[in-house]
């Protein structure tokens, strides 16, 4: 998914430039609007240390010059602070987008000394209470004392909360905190609908209305903190009309990598029926970014059907997202029909409708839990 | 010029921490990351962020760029004084103190 912070188009002159490594599928919390693969019992088949060091050596002598450590909870695998020196050594900007959770001081020290540079803490409200309905555990306070941890060593840090309907009325509340923490970045994500987010779709979508006001209310924020914070406020594509820039294009800067090896334009790429992304394992990374069929397949914009064939606002959006194009109307070389001049728009519509017409309970929330790992909070 | 003598001419800038600034082979052009983005930067460009590297004055670095490109420093000041405060404005660059 296109970052709010990404707002520069850069040019990876056809190679990859972000480079993002889901470590495991494995993760302490159950959030009910994870992004990750449904069927993740198919996906244990971790890469080993040296594997995942062969792929950030190859991606970066392809031009790739960020790097994400994420996952599940990539701090689950022990040689996180491994990975990262090497990375750094490298000439990575290296990022890790965390839950906070499997953080302790002694390993921020360590990964301080390995060369990382920014921390994304996931974070899902202001109060224990909604944060444990949407993590399905109790993680609240460890996420604060780890965010004022991350602060302590000096870190530039993202707090990124998705929003959905069950913690949108707490904007106001989540603004003060990350502005008393010292964050640098706020990130106000609303929920995409992908996989677990999909599933509990029903439960999630926030009305019109509440994102009206929580817009107001980052307006407002914005102006009290000047520069002390910047936040992000990103709008749900469902409301929005218009279709988010996915990924910068398929294939044009993102690479990601899946726990087992797997090369895919996205994470989500992953639940595109039909194609079979090659893995590290079996090919040259170099051959499968420029030469493999899936890499391939949505590039550019030869694969196009009207309306984006021939829309003035193609080179901007690329056509949307190809995974939800997939997902609502069963093929991802539509339109996406988050976009308003999509033929299949109304399926977006009437998901909105659904939505609000369901008794929203946050005790109907279904909890990821494949790949769930209890550790001691 | 009216800005010779401003107390300007006399910051010392060095890249702010959120930021990492070098050169990147594969675009052959300098480049300022940071978390969740990356800008490139034009050659000019790069050569000021180069120098801000908290030892050189800005005055310093009028006169190493008017060497480098062979113009008056006259015509050269006025253009590094305005995009070190952009940058200064997107928070790229810190003052010594």
């Amino acid at each position: 998914m296109a970052k709010a912070g990404s707002n520069l188009n850069l040019d990876g002159q056809g190679n990859p430039v972000w480079l993002l490594l889901e470590l495991t599928y494995k993760c302490p919390l159950k959030c009910a609007f994870c992004s990750n693969p449904t069927d993740l019992d198919t996906h244990e088949d971790e890469l080993t240390t040296a594997e995942w060091k062969k792929v950030m050596h190859d991606a970066r002598n392809m031009g790739a010059m960020q790097i994400g450590f994420s996952g599940g909870e990539p701090t689950l695998r022990k040689d996180l602070e491994e990975l990262v020196a090497d990375a750094n050594d490298l000439g990575y900007y290296t990022n890790l987008i965390t839950s906070g959770i499997g953080l302790t001081r002694k390993r921020l020290e360590n990964l301080k000394k390995a060369g990382l540079r920014h921390i994304q803490l996931g974070f899902q409200s202001s109060d224990p209470q909604t944060a444990h309905w949407l993590a399905g555990v109790d993680c609240y306070e460890k996420k604060i004392n780890m965010a004022r941890e991350i602060k302590a060593l000096g870190f530039p840090m993202v707090l990124n909360v998705p929003i959905s309907s069950v913690n949108i009325h707490q904007v106001p509340e989540v603004i003060h905190l990350a502005a008393d923490i010292g964050v640098e970045y706020l990130e106000l994500a609303n929920v995409q609908y992908y996989n677990w987010a999909l599933v509990n779709r029903d439960q999630l979508m926030p009305t019109r209305e509440a994102l009206k006001a929580a817009e107001a209310q980052v307006a407002e924020a914005r102006k009290q903190l000047g520069d002390r914070m910047t936040i992000f406020f990103v709008i749900p594509d469902y409301y929005e009309g218009r279709p988010k820039a996915c990924m910068n294009g398929w294939g044009s800067i993102h690479l990601t990598i899946a726990p087992d090896g797997v090369v895919l334009p996205c994470s989500q790429a992953r639940s595109l029926p039909g194609l079979n992304f090659p893995g590290v394992r079996d090919h040259n990374l170099r051959w499968i970014w420029h030469e493999s069929e899936s890499f391939n397949l949505y590039r550019g914009d030869s694969w196009m059907k009207e309306p984006c064939r021939s829309c003035s606002e193609k080179e901007q959006d690329f056509g949307g997202c190809r995974c939800q194009a997939m997902l609502l109307t069963g093929d991802a070389a539509n339109a996406d029909p988050a976009c308003s001049k999509s033929l299949h728009h109304h399926i977006v519509q009437e998901a909105v409708t659904r939505a609000l017409a369901t008794k929203q309970d946050h005790n109907k929330l279904i909890a990821r839990d494949v790949g769930w790992v209890p550790t001691e909070v | 010029m009216a800005d010779s003598n401003n107390h300007n001419s006399m910051y010392r800038f060095s890249i702010a921490p959120v930021f990492m600034f070098r050169w990147e082979e594969s675009q052959q052009a300098h480049v300022l990351m940071y978390p969740e983005g990356i800008v490139k930067l034009n050659t000019t460009a790069g050569e000021i962020l180069t120098r801000c590297n908290g030892t050189n004055t800005v005055d310093d670095i009028v006169h190493q760029l008017s060497e480098l490109f062979s113009e008056q420093p006259e015509f050269i000041e006025p253009r590094v004084h305005q995009f070190l405060e952009v940058c200064h404005g997107k928070g790229w660059i810190q003052p010594q103190s």
